[in-house]
């Protein structure tokens, strides 16, 4: 015979009986499979049988995505860096029409194909779009991911990770800094001054800076920006400061004109969100070779074009399962309520996709203000949510809080259904009136619908 | 020896490339390592200029650490050689991988068993106890995870209980249940069951109050139990055809702590019985055979026993090597003589029947059993019709659909307890009362004020009304037996010392006079 050592589904009698006999029991807080719809239970079962294939797959996949080694290499023009054409404007988010694009987004496109002074104005900018003369794509066709609104076109500059692990890189444009910025669907002129000076002077400076570094270990880098309070999607803060501190000394040693180091050294001390983009750019880094791998169920990304949310499954390669996005809740800058608010957009869920942002939360106390009633025992109700539709747990994102356990990291689309526990995103909020700019942050549910049909192509 | 003028103790560096570790977890790190045999010194710290500085000082940084960068973890040990080098590096790597799982008070509950067994990953059984419609997956998730599974659930398909035994099997599983919601696994108690010392019996039930009652009149005889296996209350019908029976034999044929088989059901189906005659002959163990309601036949290759009870007392006897005697009474013949007519007296003319009212599936078909030998017109079943003598087994899918099971709760049966008092032809309630883990925390005080207010309804139409009863359970039970007893009896209840004694004192009661 063996030694009972129970996991307890059901009655909660059972296991406390077993657990006041000190006998090793856990409850489960099961709840009906799939919040009891038949045919999902259906679909959960039949992919069940393949278990032991599909937790193989899943294993590697998991490993893929958090033993990837990605360094911030260089910063370079997209023409360059992507060889991205002329007359191609990016965008976050699974593929989106024209004619189905939320405002800020519609602003942004017109406002980027102005900035590269393709067309006058707006009106003229939308007649190159609607011709089929500027060509719209998403970012993460292009190796890129996007905050926001997420507009790269070719002479913007892109920062290029290396995942050393596997040799792919992956691109992300410079963070704007925080207010009225082109992500977040503001088109005035300071907007396209800034993106100049990006483009002719930031952008330069911190490439020669990068290349002299010899590249700046992102990992060890999110790893201890964990450690200090971060999160990576909605709080940066220490990020920032943890690459000012890596980076000023190689850019004051490239950048001849002290006039420029300064300008740009001001411009990263102002932006406490300045390592947004380079956690996402690490993140598609580590995502990308994790697609593709026959039977895995783990999600190799989650992305938003304030019209669709879209996630891609590693078995699944590059196909978009999308339903609409939902809005965020969260707080709001003085003036601004959640009427003013834009349904969610970004490739900025990336960073939920390889471990941090809200399923990090646990070590970001602060962040789960925009929580529910907010603090200490939210943050870590919310990761241990996150745990339960997970493939397991990093072993480098390691947070205090947890007594060193790592953040959770690979959702599994089985998972997901059967908890009916959407992945949580932390997310700034963009007005969705054109030009508005930021309006707010907070977090958003990923729709389930994405899941559900996620599992329904994972049959054969 | 003085380690100073010894020979040089080499240095083994070993580089984990971008990991980044708080200074207090390394040194920590640096304390383990050293307390590896052999490993003079050990230091554990990030790759940066001075850090490298500070090992190469110390002797403590190669070729390899050198390479580092600030990023890059430099693990470095002086050793007196490469294997206890190789010991401190697994050290750091066992303190480096240690996650203390969250568990215990205030650790949120897994919401799935994949998610449980992430916890608790060294977890041999699941025990199954949601609604039947999900019981089937939940204890397939269970088995392909490598679980055994006590399936406590009731309303799974038989078709599904096939398809889960026989992958069981195919694993080396046990699929303990369905409708046979108890088992005593090297003395920890699952689902219903009772605080029963381990000892030298070993059990497999195809019921569960069947189980229970062997298992406490194991107890009260001073023996205990190895192990209790209940099977499932279908297992030997020929649709399942003894599937979990025939593992659990070789189990505890083939346990050292077990001395007897002792094997407890229904009748099995014709093409099963043939198969079982076939298993236990075979077994090495001498075994104990009770199917309630088969007409008992002399010729089997087990000991015969009619009731639960004399099951429990012959194996109690083979046990201690001794021949197996089968109990009518404990009590002398003439206190039951007594007992019985002082029952009788207060009785009027049409009061001749005996209602049984159980919580035990098993419990109910003994009495039935013995009930049909010694009264005409017994009602045939457990479903409580007829107009003679009649038992009900209130734990029956078709009382307990919506509601819950009366060991839990004993709503159902007050109310049937009142419905036959207002029979004028009621004589006799017959009834058991199940403790252990999991049952009401208070059966016999959840019973007695319907039996009380019966007694008034019958009281007030000039009947007297017998109340016979039995307590199937431990002193050791969270209820304690002797506690629930004195509860009974003191409200003018007869407490008899088994189900089938309780059953035979009612039949007695109910019976012609002699």
């Amino acid at each position: 015979m063996f030694e009972p050592r129970v996991v307890s589904v059901g009655l909660p009698l059972f296991a406390a009986e077993l657990a006041r006999l000190a006998v090793p029991v856990l409850d489960v807080d099961w709840r009906p499979p799939a919040g009891g719809n038949a045919r999902l239970a259906t679909l959960l079962a039949r992919l069940d049988a393949g278990r032991d294939e599909v937790e193989r797959a899943n294993a590697r996949v998991f490993d893929l995505l958090v033993e990837g080694r990605p360094f911030l290499v260089d910063c370079r023009p997209a023409h360059e860096a992507l060889e991205l054409p002329e007359r191609v404007v990016l965008h976050a988010g699974p593929p989106v029409a024209w004619e189905r694009m939320c405002e800020p987004m519609r602003a942004a496109v017109a406002c980027a194909i102005r900035y590269e002074d393709w067309a006058a104005n707006d009106d003229a900018a939308e007649a190159l779009v609607r011709d089929g003369r500027v060509r719209l794509a998403p970012c993460h066709d292009w190796k890129t991911v996007g905050p926001m609104t997420g507009m790269v076109t070719r002479s913007m500059p892109v920062f290029v990770v290396e995942n050393r692990a596997h040799g792919n890189r992956a691109h992300a444009t410079i963070n704007e800094g925080l207010g009225r910025v082109l992500r977040f669907g503001a088109t005035d002129d300071s907007v396209i001054a800034r993106l100049r000076w990006l483009a002719t002077e930031a952008g330069p400076l911190l490439g020669a800076a990068l290349r002299a570094s010899g590249g700046i270990d992102l990992r060890a880098h999110m790893a201890q920006a964990l450690r200090m309070g971060d999160e990576m999607h909605q709080r940066n803060v220490a990020a920032s400061a943890l690459l000012v501190r890596a980076l000023m000394p190689h850019v004051a040693r490239v950048g001849g004109r002290h006039g420029a180091v300064a300008r740009l050294a001001e411009f990263v001390a102002g932006n406490d969100q300045f390592f947004l983009n380079l956690a996402m750019a690490a993140g598609k880094a580590l995502a990308a070779p994790a697609g593709g791998v026959a039977h895995s169920t783990l999600v190799t990304a989650m992305a938003r074009n304030g019209t669709d949310f879209g996630i891609r499954v590693s078995a699944l390669g590059d196909r978009w399962f999308t339903a609409p996005v939902e809005t965020p809740v969260g707080l709001y800058f003085p003036g601004f309520g959640p009427d003013d608010a834009n349904p969610d957009l970004g490739d900025s869920a990336i960073v939920e996709t390889i471990g941090l942002g809200g399923g990090a939360m646990a070590a970001s106390p602060a962040v789960a203000r925009f929580v529910g009633a907010g603090g200490v025992a939210e943050a870590l109700a919310v990761t241990a949510e996150i745990r339960e539709i997970c493939h397991g747990e990093h072993p480098y994102f390691l947070i205090p809080a947890l007594d060193e356990r790592g953040a959770p990291a690979g959702i599994d689309v089985r998972r997901v259904v059967e908890t009916g526990i959407a992945p949580l995103i932390n997310t700034g909020i963009a007005g969705k009136k054109a030009g508005t700019g930021q309006v707010g942050a907070g977090v958003v549910r990923a729709p389930l619908a994405c899941f559900e049909q996620a599992l329904e192509a994972l049959l054969p | 020896m003085s380690s100073g003028a010894g020979p040089v103790i080499p240095a083994w560096n070993f580089v984990r490339r971008s990991l980044y570790q708080d200074s207090v977890t390394l040194m920590r790190l640096a304390r383990d390592m050293e307390a590896v045999a052999g490993v003079a010194r050990a230091a554990a710290m990030m790759g940066t200029p001075q850090n490298r500085t500070l090992l190469r000082d110390a002797g403590l940084l190669t070729a390899e650490g050198e390479t580092a960068g600030p990023t890059d973890l430099i693990v470095a040990v002086l050793a007196d050689g490469a294997s206890a080098a190789e010991a401190a590096r697994a050290a750091a790597e066992a303190a480096l991988a240690a996650r203390r799982p969250t568990a215990g008070p205030g650790a949120p509950r897994p919401r799935t068993l994949a998610s449980a067994l992430r916890a608790m990953p060294d977890a041999t059984l699941a025990l199954v106890s949601v609604p039947g419609a999900y019981a089937g997956a939940e204890a397939l998730k269970a088995l392909r995870a490598g679980l055994h599974v006590m399936l406590f659930s009731d309303n799974v398909p038989l078709a599904t209980e096939r398809e889960l035994k026989t992958l069981a099997r195919a694993r080396g599983l046990f699929l303990m249940g369905p409708d046979c919601g108890t088992a005593i696994v090297g003395g920890v108690p699952l689902g219903f069951a009772n605080a029963v010392p381990r000892g030298l019996i070993g059990i497999a039930a195809a019921s569960g109050t069947g189980l229970q009652e062997v298992a406490c009149h194991v107890a009260a005889a001073g023996e205990g139990v190895s192990h209790a296996i209940g099977v499932g209350g279908r297992d030997l019908s020929d649709e399942i055809g003894g599937l979990m029976l025939e593992p659990a034999l070789a189990a505890l044929d083939a346990d050292p702590d077990t001395r007897v088989v002792c094997v407890v059901g229904k009748p099995a189906g014709a093409a099963t019985l043939g198969r079982l005659r076939a298993w236990i002959g075979k077994l090495a163990k001498p075994c104990v055979a009770v199917f309630m309601g088969a007409p008992p036949r002399g010729d089997e290759p087990w000991h015969v026993a009619a009731t639960l009870e004399d099951a429990a007392s012959a194996a109690v006897a083979l046990a201690r090597g001794a021949a197996p005697a089968p109990v009518e009474f404990s009590a002398p013949a003439a206190d039951i003589a007594t007992l019985v007519e002082s029952q009788r007296l207060p009785m009027r003319r049409l009061q001749r029947f005996v209602r049984g009212l159980y919580a035990g599936g098993t419990l109910a078909y003994e009495a039935l059993g013995i009930l049909s030998t010694r009264l005409a017109d017994v009602a045939p079943g457990v479903a409580g019709r007829g107009q003679a003598h009649r038992v009900v087994d209130l734990g029956e899918e078709v009382f307990t659909v919506g509601r819950p099971h009366p060991m839990l709760d004993g709503t159902i049966r007050r109310e049937w307890i009142e419905k036959e008092a207002a029979d004028p032809a009621t004589a006799v309630l017959l009834l058991d009362v199940v403790l252990g883990y999991g049952a009401h925390a208070d059966p016999a005080g959840e019973v007695l004020p319907a039996i009380r207010r019966a007694r008034a309804v019958a009281g007030a139409a000039g009947r007297y009304l017998a109340v016979v009863a039995s307590v199937c359970g431990t002193e050791q039970d969270p209820q304690r037996r002797s506690a629930q007893v004195t509860a009974l009896a003191d409200a003018g209840v007869i407490v008899m010392p088994s189900n089938a004694q309780a059953a035979r004192l009612a039949a007695l009661i109910a019976g012609p006079r002699v």
